[in-house]
């Protein structure tokens, strides 16, 4: 199910402005990686060249190669809405349809794609929910809408969203900026069950939050504003908060930056 | 210490001296009688005389009392207030008059015979007949040319808003703006000049219907734009993360939300042409039968209808031409109502 990602030599352009420069790393299967770093250093642009989400963005572009196990993101004739369905993505605000119901929120990814019997869907909906440890609280509301959920609730529908298209890898971009440490708490949780099909990648500012839940963490950091961003280094997690082989990595972590 | 060099002006720096909550009704009053009373004196006859000088009373005094009661900020404060409250009577005795005006004239001869029958068999001049030709000559021109200008414009907008990039968006949303800009009698004689002289086309109601296009495309262009680009971006890209192409991320997710404002877009654009009468002047020609197929020969029409009758000057005439108006005010009043009735039912939901 989880595949691996690689990633060689990838820069990716807003326009003519270099974004990120250069990035090369592995992201395991079945493990959570977070990508840590100070804002603007291109985190969430590296995340979004993982699923090729950045090139919705006007003037957004990118160079070099992602490889998901042997296939090339980036190659000939490949469908970035195909890749989308492997990779899904959750986002820094809640953002669940609001036209939409908690179920038809749940059901959207399938049912945009094609035809489903309305008894898949009933059961896809009912384990993407529980996956999400969304079922218990929302069960007797399934065609209330989505909107009207609280925020964390919001952001746990927004992940059963993602993993009722069955994806292989989940990339997350700073899911629990906008929530309280009970939801982060439960989103961490959930986090920690969700590697055990997926590969997930996380972005996130707070260092804590990395400690807790990623296997292996990635700095990132830029020269100077204006310059690209760049990868500093890649660890297992206890390494690089315990003995990260680059200063830059220690001054970051320990708050003596800049 | 800082504070103490602060020397408090009363009791509590919280309290001051306020005006009772009356007070600018008392001023209002005030204000409208001694308007009243000026102009009786100065032997000023025009309601719209007294009117003004009451509003000008009731903003310099209700200043000068404030001012003095309560202090400048405060008075300032009434002023603003006062001056929205003067500009919003400003804006709605016309409207309200008007309204008034219609339905007071156009009663006398508005009954289900009015609404039914042509002016087929009565000359102008005498009482009868009724303007169900122009009626259905207005549902038909105006149903034919939103048919036309709805799923144009709604394409149009989606074009700019989600794919348009770069000269031709920009080239598009030029022209948009241009023929927004349009004098409906240009339009008119556009239509007159290429469907009916270049390309032999006799009048009919359909040559009309192709004006009121024209008109109409960039109105519907213009809103449905706004309502797309009020949908939030976070929107579109979620749905494209779950893997959704990009035209059913628009039919699907982009379209349900923003519905409603379009259909209220379409609706007051539907009103707007309803309304218009030059181009349908020059190109339906106008009839006094009824003429259902709009394809084929002359039409009539709600506004020139009431442009005719007015033209013909005779009272009964007058009385037709005030029941039409009647009519075609309300016509528009239910569209109106209903665009907000289905923005209002197909808003976003948000209820817990």
């Amino acid at each position: 199910m989880a595949k691996r990602i690689d990633i060689s030599g990838l820069n990716a352009y807003y326009g003519s402005f270099l974004a990120i420069e250069d990035i090369s790393m592995t992201v395991e299967p079945r493990s959570v990686t977070a990508f840590i770093g100070p804002s603007g250093c291109g985190k969430s642009t590296f995340l979004r060249t993982l699923n090729r989400m950045h090139e919705v963005t006007p003037g957004g572009r990118v160079e070099g190669k992602v490889m998901l196990d042997d296939e090339d993101l980036y190659g000939a004739g490949v469908d970035p809405v195909s890749v989308r369905r492997e990779i899904g993505m959750v986002f820094q605000r809640p953002n669940p349809f609001p036209t939409m119901s908690v179920y038809d929120n749940v059901a959207a990814g399938l049912r945009l794609n094609g035809k489903y019997k309305k008894s898949e869907l009933d059961d896809v909906v009912e384990k993407s929910l529980r996956g999400a440890n969304l079922w218990n609280e929302v069960k007797d509301r399934l065609n209330k809408p989505g909107s009207g959920l609280s925020g964390g609730q919001q952001q746990r529908l927004c992940i059963a969203r993602a993993i009722a298209v069955q994806p292989k890898v989940l990339l997350m971009d700073e899911p629990c900026s906008a929530l309280d440490p009970i939801s982060t708490l439960a989103i961490e949780d959930l986090i920690g069950e969700l590697k055990e099909q997926f590969t997930i990648v996380i972005v996130t500012h707070n260092m804590q939050q990395a400690a807790r839940v990623s296997d292996r963490t990635a700095f990132f950091n830029l020269a100077a504003v204006g310059q690209p961003g760049r990868l500093i280094e890649i660890d297992d997690t206890e390494r690089i908060f315990s003995n990260p082989s680059v200063q830059a990595t220690e001054d970051y972590i320990s708050g003596r930056f800049g | 210490m800082s504070h103490a060099t602060i020397t408090p002006k009363s009791a509590s720096s919280l309290h001051g001296a306020r005006l009772p909550r009356w007070f600018p009704w008392a001023a209002a009053a005030a204000s409208v009688a001694l308007g009243f009373g000026i102009s009786a004196l100065a032997g000023l006859h025009s309601d719209i005389q007294w009117a003004l000088i009451a509003a000008v009373l009731f903003l310099i005094g209700s200043y000068a009392v404030a001012s003095a009661v309560e202090g400048k900020r405060q008075a300032k404060d009434r002023t603003a207030t006062s001056l929205v409250w003067v500009a919003f009577l400003l804006a709605v005795i016309p409207l309200a008059s008007l309204i008034w005006e219609t339905v007071k004239q156009g009663v006398k001869v508005l009954d289900g015979y009015f609404l039914t029958h042509s002016m087929g068999v009565v000359a102008d001049a005498e009482p009868g007949g009724g303007i169900y030709h122009a009626l259905l000559g207005t549902l038909e021109q105006v149903g034919i040319a939103a048919l036309i200008s709805v799923p144009l414009g709604i394409l149009t907008a989606i074009y700019l808003v989600e794919y348009g990039r770069g000269r031709l968006a920009q080239a598009v949303t030029f022209f948009v703006d241009v023929m927004t800009g349009i004098p409906s009698i240009v339009a008119g004689l556009f239509i007159l000049s290429l469907w009916i002289i270049m390309l032999d086309m006799g009048y009919s109601g359909f040559a009309g219907s192709l004006a009121l296009s024209i008109l109409m495309i960039p109105i519907v262009v213009r809103s449905t734009e706004e309502m797309l680009k009020l949908v939030p971006n976070e929107l579109r890209e979620a749905s494209l993360a779950l893997g959704i192409p990009k035209w059913r991320t628009i039919l699907k997710v982009v379209l349900p939300t923003s519905v409603g404002g379009i259909v209220n877009g379409v609706m007051l654009a539907i009103a707007r042409i309803t309304g218009e009468t030059a181009p349908v002047l020059l190109l339906v020609w106008g009839t006094a039968t009824i003429n259902a197929n709009p394809f084929d020969g002359p039409q009539a029409s709600l506004p020139m209808y009431i442009y005719l009758q007015y033209n013909n000057g005779s009272e009964p005439a007058y009385d037709r031409a005030w029941a039409a108006a009647l009519t075609l005010i309300a016509f528009i009043m239910v569209l109106n109502l209903a665009a907000r009735g289905i923005a209002r039912w197909k808003a976003p939901k948000t209820g817990r």
